[in-house]
């Protein structure tokens, strides 16, 4: 009851000029991501119950309630591809980079010499765009200049062939995500209190059993926030496979078919809308998971 | 050290090295000439030139892409370090009711999926005039600004939430003091919380470069004209020009790596600090 009456009473102490600086300090970047973000969020969800060409006003588009998700999912062939393509990446992340990334993390955190440089190699591919990484792993995968068929001899065209490019392309983005991973984890493992290490090394426990049974399980923070990243990193992926292809002949992605649906000729903005509703939907799931981490952790 | 150890050790050397090899690759083919590897092979040793960095930066008018990208990350970094610093004061110093709902509002912005935003944006650009000494396409769509202002408004989210964990670690006192001293909310912002936010505004600063430098999607769909494009973006129509001479591509990646390298390298870090601010606040 105090607290708030302080509160209130700071409050009412701001005058006219310090409200008018609160006001535009909180006003003008709020306009701006509300309107950049969230009403472009909301009308997706709008217009993907309607059809509608792109052409002339909203006000001609028909409304055709949950056509456009039918359709998507009965009728529409790359959608399924996508939607597996999608989650093999989540899961390649997960088991590839994800894994590896908390391995080189719980190494490295030690005093290790020479660790500082190791950090720095593992960080680097994190400050290049994918896009650029697409072209600096043409160097690796090219069929007749590439690396890899040159030490071995195959004519593999590594990012044309839908067989074997979602693996390659995976390879690529997952070689920026481990290094991603391991600093995050790093941050974490500087959290831990050392004490508890202590008092597993005193009962007995060995480095490995420690760091699963007592470091682990004290970084549920860390843990919540990378399991989102990762989620929304696969789910946002985009970059790769546009400088590739944009999307087509075996990168199949949501993202690049909410891009093919809007972009170019044939514009059918509600039924890109519909697939965008849909990246919305599961991402919501998981920043809501993620907002619920950090804010809880800020609470305390 | 017992074995064990030292196995461990060996094998994060050579994943370390594996690790840089792909940047390693790239350095040494673009010192390569076309003629020399398209005989011997691109494993093979030699032909050494410089020639590559010179017709790459020719061929993909790299001097152009890059003064592009800075008009586009320049003022996008500032602006979304600026506004996301004021939102971060507020919601650091005053307690509102609606002060974790605004955060969760910059937050969760900065998370949502740009393609699933993708059409509203694009239609809301293309309705809004602009006159033609901001934007010759006479609006936002294909204009700088509206690049600018997506990437403004993406970012913010982030930033705030990394400048307001930081500025509730300062101590309330010195601000009631100033208060008391008769300093209004600006210059408590300005004078004295922004001083003290030196570093993770530094941190934030490096990762934002290489983050706004970095970004593709937007600049690849709001701006029709191709040459307009950020030199991240470029890279697509670069294909083209360097489609059969793999050691162009290599000179033309490092060139385009470039800026992010020297950020990284230079100040890695402030920019270890930004991102593990983000996530864990450590």
């Amino acid at each position: 009851m105090l607290l708030r009456g302080g509160r209130r009473g700071r409050r009412r102490r701001l005058t006219d000029r310090d409200r008018v600086v609160v006001s535009v300090m909180v006003g003008v970047p709020t306009l701006l991501v509300i309107a950049l973000v969230w009403v472009p969020a909301l009308l997706s969800v709008a217009l993907s119950f309607v059809r509608w060409n792109g052409l002339g006003s909203v006000g001609d588009a028909d409304w055709v309630g949950l056509q456009n998700y039918r359709d998507i999912v009965e009728i529409y062939p790359p959608f399924w591809p996508a939607v597996r393509h999608n989650l093999i990446w989540l899961v390649a992340l997960f088991l590839g980079p994800t894994v590896l990334g908390i391995a080189l993390a719980a190494v490295l955190d030690r005093e290790l010499r020479g660790s500082r440089l190791y950090q720095t190699a593992f960080f680097l591919p994190t400050v290049l765009s994918l896009a650029l990484i697409g072209f600096v792993w043409q160097l690796v995968y090219s069929a007749d200049q590439g690396l890899l068929n040159g030490l071995t001899g195959s004519s593999i065209d590594w990012y044309g062939d839908p067989e074997y490019n979602l693996g390659a392309v995976i390879v690529a983005s997952g070689w920026r995500h481990t290094g991603y991973i391991m600093l995050l984890y790093l941050a974490g493992l500087k959290g831990v209190d050392p004490a508890l290490r202590e008092a597993a090394k005193l009962d007995g426990c060995g480095e490995v059993q420690t760091f699963f049974r007592v470091v682990f399980p004290v970084m549920r923070p860390v843990n919540i926030i990378v399991l989102v990243i990762t989620v929304i990193e696969s789910l946002r992926a985009f970059d790769l496979v546009w400088v590739i292809n944009k999307g087509r002949n075996g990168l199949e992605l949501i993202s690049a078919l909410v891009t093919q649906n809007i972009v170019g000729e044939a514009s059918r903005v509600g039924f890109g809308s519909a697939l965008a509703t849909i990246m919305l939907v599961v991402s919501t799931v998981f920043i809501v998971v993620y907002l619920r981490t950090v804010m809880r952790e800020d609470n305390s | 050290m017992n074995a064990r150890l030292r196995a461990v050790y060996a094998l994060v050397a050579v994943l370390a090295l594996a690790w840089l090899f792909p940047v390693i690759w790239a350095l040494l083919n673009s010192f390569r000439s076309y003629a020399y590897t398209a005989q011997h092979g691109y494993v093979s040793f030699g032909g050494w030139t410089l020639k590559n960095y010179a017709d790459a930066w020719e061929r993909g008018n790299f001097a152009h892409y890059l003064l592009n990208s800075l008009y586009v990350t320049v003022p996008a970094v500032i602006a979304s370090i600026g506004l996301a610093a004021c939102v971060a004061f507020v919601i650091a110093r005053f307690s509102f009711r609606f002060n974790v709902a605004l955060l969760g509002l910059f937050t969760a912005a900065n998370l949502l999926p740009p393609q699933a935003l993708l059409i509203p944006v694009y239609r809301i650009f293309r309705q809004v005039p602009m006159p033609f000494w901001i934007s010759s396409s006479g609006s936002l769509l294909n204009s700088f600004l509206g690049l600018i202002l997506v990437n403004t408004a993406f970012q913010t989210g982030f930033c705030t939430f990394v400048l307001s964990n930081y500025m509730k670690t300062l101590p309330a006192e010195m601000f009631e003091a100033a208060e008391v001293d008769g300093a209004g909310v600006w210059t408590r912002f300005w004078r004295l919380a922004l001083p003290l936010c030196r570093a993770p505004l530094a941190a934030l600063a490096v990762l934002e470069v290489t983050w706004i430098y970095n970004e593709f999607f937007w600049a690849t769909v709001l701006m029709q004209d191709s040459s307009k494009f950020p030199i991240t973006s470029s890279l697509n129509n670069l294909r083209g020009a360097f489609f059969t001479d793999n050691n162009l591509v290599a000179a033309a990646s490092v060139i385009v790596a470039m800026p992010t390298l020297i950020v990284f390298l230079v100040l890695q870090r402030q920019f270890v600090a930004g991102l593990t601010m983000g996530s864990t606040k450590g």
